[in-house]
């Protein structure tokens, strides 16, 4: 059985799907979400042993650290999509890359704003120019780029060829942002913000972090989805599907 | 060569050469970017000697001296092989201890002792509970200094021994 895969890539085609899509991802989000919280408040350590001795506030990470990863995994995808849009001409690839970028600058900012209340009592500032949190400024700036480039242009087609080049050529920072802390020689790439362990995380610190990993994923599905059909609407207005959709078929416009 | 193919060679050529930039990047960043200094680098006097640095390491066990003043601290920030010694007045972050790594910012003096304006804390990757933590007997230089490779464990294990 083959499934023809561009019959969805028509705006038409992926508007009704998009729209059932939303309630779904939603409430799977705010589920696991819900959960999370839970988990991350009531079933872990109250505080960290070691040389890590943080107290309670190292659940600062049930949120940071999903968010950054999201805010990296965002970008892969929003590039992917403004590929794809370049190399197949499909309409509705740019489209979604238009709908990610927000979502993916809002998981940025909120990696940011939480490292900075993480950072102040743990290592004593809010802010220092250490390489990972200046290159993770740098996608920031890349999503806001994004944005105000395809803003930019009143032409939708050049601006969403405009803009997937810039997002392709900001895929740069993505093995940036990963080497920045995780660099062979540590002697090399001397940071301020500590490596990344996944092995070196109790249990209950990383069943929360990467159920709200889960969660914020399905989150990003819900208003990319929800944000792609008004950027359907908006951009279809002309066609006669939306006017159908909008007024009801009329019998000048039947057939259409 | 049909015109999608040639926007996907176009495509495939573009993300090629972000590549070669990301690589070319990663490392000049690794050969020039100086977020602190080690005390090693300091004794071969590779820091800036007019201008404002970092010094990163793990505070001394048995060097931190409160001076008379009441809010002057001292002590020395080793990387297992050389140490420096610094004067820091003010409020120092939660996590600072001796044997815990940290990062001093500020100028080194003509008698040798750094004058930090400001003292951050590191803490390593290692999210464990206390007990956990003390069974295990985790090396707590790690990410600190050396924690790549064997080398690093095996100076940390006896660093926090």
């Amino acid at each position: 059985m083959t499934i023809n895969w561009f019959k969805y890539a028509s705006p038409a085609a992926f508007y009704p799907i998009a729209g059932r899509l939303v309630p779904v991802f939603s409430i799977a989000a705010l589920g696991l979400v819900l959960f999370s919280l839970y988990w991350g408040f009531f079933e872990t350590p109250e505080r960290l042993g070691g040389s890590n001795p943080q107290k309670e506030y190292y659940r600062i990470i049930f949120v940071h650290v999903p968010s950054a990863w999201m805010s990296m995994w965002l970008y892969l995808v929003l590039a992917a999509w403004s590929g794809i849009g370049l190399v197949f001409n499909t309409r509705l690839s740019f489209m979604m890359a238009n709908a990610i970028a927000p979502t993916g600058a809002i998981f940025t900012f909120i990696a940011l704003w939480t490292g900075a209340f993480w950072g102040r009592p743990s290592w004593g500032t809010y802010w220092d120019w250490d390489p990972r949190l200046t290159s993770e400024l740098i996608l920031f700036f890349m999503y806001i780029g994004f944005m105000a480039l395809h803003s930019a242009i009143d032409d939708s087609r050049r601006a969403d060829r405009a803009a997937a080049l810039l997002a392709i050529v900001g895929l740069v920072m993505l093995p940036v942002i990963y080497w920045s802390i995780n660099c062979p020689d540590p002697n090399n790439c001397a940071a301020l913000h500590q490596r990344s362990s996944l092995t070196q995380i109790e249990s209950n610190i990383l069943t929360a972090m990467l159920t709200m990993t889960l969660g914020f994923w399905l989150y990003s599905f819900a208003t990319a989805f929800a944000r792609l059909q008004g950027i359907i609407l908006t951009r279809e207005l002309e066609s006669a599907w939306v006017r159908d959709m909008v007024s009801g078929p009329t019998p000048a416009a039947s057939g259409g | 060569m049909k015109a999608r193919q040639k926007r996907m060679l176009f495509v495939g050529v573009a993300i090629l050469g972000v590549g070669v930039a990301a690589s070319l990047a990663l490392s000049a960043l690794q050969s020039n970017i100086a977020y602190f200094f080690s005390p090693s680098q300091v004794h071969a006097g590779e820091h800036p000697t007019d201008a404002v640095f970092r010094v990163g390491g793990l505070v001394v066990e048995d060097t931190l001296a409160r001076q008379e003043d009441g809010l002057t601290v001292r002590f020395d920030v080793t990387d297992n092989a050389k140490t420096v010694p610094v004067s820091y007045t003010g409020i120092l972050p939660d996590l600072f201890g001796e044997g815990q790594g940290v990062v001093a910012k500020g100028r080194i003096g003509t008698d040798g002792v750094f004058y930090a304006d400001e003292v951050l804390a590191k803490h390593d990757e290692s999210y464990m509970p206390p007990e956990v933590q003390d069974t295990l007997q985790t090396a707590h230089v790690e990410g600190v200094i050396d924690a790549a490779g064997e080398a690093g464990d095996t100076a940390a294990r006896t660093l926090s021994q």
